[in-house]
């Protein structure tokens, strides 16, 4: 009886605990924002109040966002962008990962390395330069500028993910194949490519996610409210000089960060297993 | 002699024949899409990186040569000196932050408990959601007048005054460190816990045996086992932190009194804001030799697996 108690004590305090005090850490912004963007403006401001409840909740923020702000524009132009970019990559990611991991050329194992290096690359190493080959290219303040830029941060990690998916599939079931009649690039399409499926779901949705969140091009290529993406224009025009609407800011943040939320949602087994089998064998 | 010649030729047909043959043929064909945009877009704007910053560009003027003035003046100026220390400063406590944090939570994950993947899943959402939308529900969390973190610490008796949060050197530092961490730590728990799942039980058994107890475990059997992982995971968040962004320009703009200027808040203010073109590119580019330290301990260590 006494043992059984030692250990569930035991048990709240090395695991339940601590494990409340990290998702207490990880979800409490969350929560404030999702509060404030439900709350009046004269609620949203009072002190006196209990603030971590709502009174009366309204979706006066949300009428507001919708009906004064060009957010519909903003989500569109992050779908579009982030949908562009994640195909291109994954199209490109998969050829040239399934030639470093399949094809023997001289230099297959160097470009394999450059890809790595690549992907290491910071954005802001480049955001100054880019401005100008952007502007060159007369795709200044339009959103195919990030179409264009993303993919030189997505190809490598999209690759250097698959080269890894690919080298977990036998080799002999293509060649099979092939002995067959089959073409390369009938085995690659009917046999490899389904087998990889994970591996490319994950580096698509992960392409997705990641340029959804970009910021740093995005800030510097585009300046016109209507082309902006919503991780920047949420941020830029929504504040307006010193003041800060911010149910309206909150209510706005909520409406950008949800639909990554919800994809992740929808493919977490895909996500952890790739995490766990592709992305670390990877590295 | 001749027959000498003949060899050499033979040998460079050879050697001709291995890029085209079919295979590799193929091979070229499928990765050149790829590299061409990884060298119209990387490394063509990495020469014009550096040789804008060769010279006195300001935004629509082409600017004339200069050789290392840039660099050399920006080695004497105090303030690009107090934001190499920030980005140090900001670099070394988030990721060891990180690191101790992810060990923990990696542990605690690994645990058997109910509704695992569903805790797992939620520990996830600060490094997936937008940086720049959660970044700003930290700033409304901030706020000097309404801050809900001074009213919780005040309303459980931890501090009795106000904390100026973004508007004290002090405090502004340690805000984004938080938020940094905040957002990164995900990152660290899942890779560390993908890398304590491979770890057979088998180890801690033998361990257990021997008579060790939970902290030997852990040092001499976990640990080791982790490091390839804890290695190549600390190395891609030091280089990702050097080289962030959002954070500090949604939170502080480098302020106050530039007490969380870093390089790349540091580069666009310069070049995006003021127009010095050619000083800002100079500022971005002292992230490269971070870079490239960080490629090489990676590659000695991809070269070692």
């Amino acid at each position: 009886m006494k043992r059984k108690r030692v250990r569930v004590i035991k048990r709240i305090l090395g695991l339940y605990l601590p494990l409340a005090a990290f998702l207490f850490f990880a979800l409490f912004p969350f929560y404030w924002m999702a509060i404030s963007s439900f709350k009046t403006n004269p609620e949203l401001y009072n002190l006196r109040m209990n603030r971590l409840v709502i009174k009366t909740p309204t979706l006066e923020q949300y009428r507001e966002l919708f009906e004064k702000t060009e957010i519909l524009k903003w989500l569109f132009n992050s779908f579009f962008v982030s949908f562009m970019t994640a195909i291109i990559s994954m199209v490109l990611g998969i050829l040239a990962g399934y030639a470093i991991a399949r094809l023997n050329f001289p230099g297959a194992k160097g470009f394999g390395v450059a890809t790595f290096i690549t992907y290491l690359v910071p954005t802001t190493l480049l955001f100054i330069p880019l401005a100008k080959v952007v502007q060159s290219l007369g795709l200044s303040n339009s959103i195919w500028s990030l179409i264009v830029t993303y993919p030189t941060f997505l190809i490598p990690f999209c690759t250097w993910m698959l080269i890894a998916y690919f080298k977990s599939i036998p080799r002999s079931i293509e060649e099979c194949a092939m002995v067959d009649g089959c073409t390369r690039l009938r085995a690659l399409i009917q046999i490899v490519l389904p087998m990889a499926i994970p591996g490319i779901i994950f580096s698509g949705m992960f392409s997705f996610t990641l340029s959804w969140n970009e910021f740093v091009y995005a800030l510097t290529f585009i300046s016109s409210t209507a082309n902006k993406t919503i991780s920047v224009a949420v941020p830029t025009t929504l504040i307006r000089g010193d003041a800060y609407f911010w149910g309206e800011l909150m209510a706005a943040s909520l409406v950008g960060s949800v639909p990554v939320a919800l994809f992740y949602s929808f493919f977490m087994d895909y996500f952890i297993s790739g995490m766990t089998a592709g992305a670390l064998k990877g590295v | 002699m001749t027959s000498s010649a003949a060899q050499d030729r033979d040998a460079v047909r050879v050697w001709l024949r291995r890029f085209v043959k079919p295979e590799a043929l193929t091979g070229y064909f499928m990765i050149s899409p790829a590299l061409f945009l990884i060298l119209v877009l990387l490394a063509y704007p990495f020469g014009l990186a550096v040789s804008i910053s060769l010279t006195d560009r300001i935004l629509g003027v082409p600017g004339k040569f200069l050789g290392l003035t840039n660099f050399l003046k920006l080695l004497q100026d105090p303030l690009f000196l107090e934001t190499a220390r920030n980005s140090l400063v900001y670099t070394v406590s988030t990721v060891s932050l990180k690191l101790l944090l992810g060990l923990i939570l990696a542990q605690l994950l690994n645990q058997e408990f109910r509704y695992r993947n569903v805790v797992r899943g939620l520990i996830l959402l600060p490094w997936i959601v937008p940086t720049s939308l959660s970044v700003l529900t930290w700033l409304w969390m901030f706020d000097s007048l309404f801050s809900v973190i001074n009213y919780m610490l005040l309303g459980l008796g931890i501090i009795s005054r106000k904390i100026n949060w973004l508007g004290d050197t002090f405090w502004a530092m340690v805000s984004v460190v938080i938020v940094n961490t905040w957002r990164g730590l995900p990152f660290f728990a899942v890779s560390i816990l993908a890398g304590l799942m491979t770890i057979p039980d088998a180890l801690y058994e033998a361990a257990e045996i021997d008579g060790a107890r939970w902290h030997r475990k852990y040092w001499h059997v976990t640990l080791p086992l982790l490091q390839p992982i804890i290695a190549v995971v600390v190395l891609f968040s030091t280089i990702w932190t050097f080289a962030d962004f959002q954070i500090v320009y949604i939170l502080t703009h480098g302020g106050p009194i530039n007490a969380t200027q870093i390089f790349s808040t540091m580069a666009y203010d310069v070049a995006m804001v003021a127009g010095r073109i050619g000083e800002g590119a100079a500022i971005s580019l002292f992230l490269f030799p971070i870079l490239l330290i960080v490629i090489v301990c990676m590659l000695r260590y991809l070269r070692r697996e």
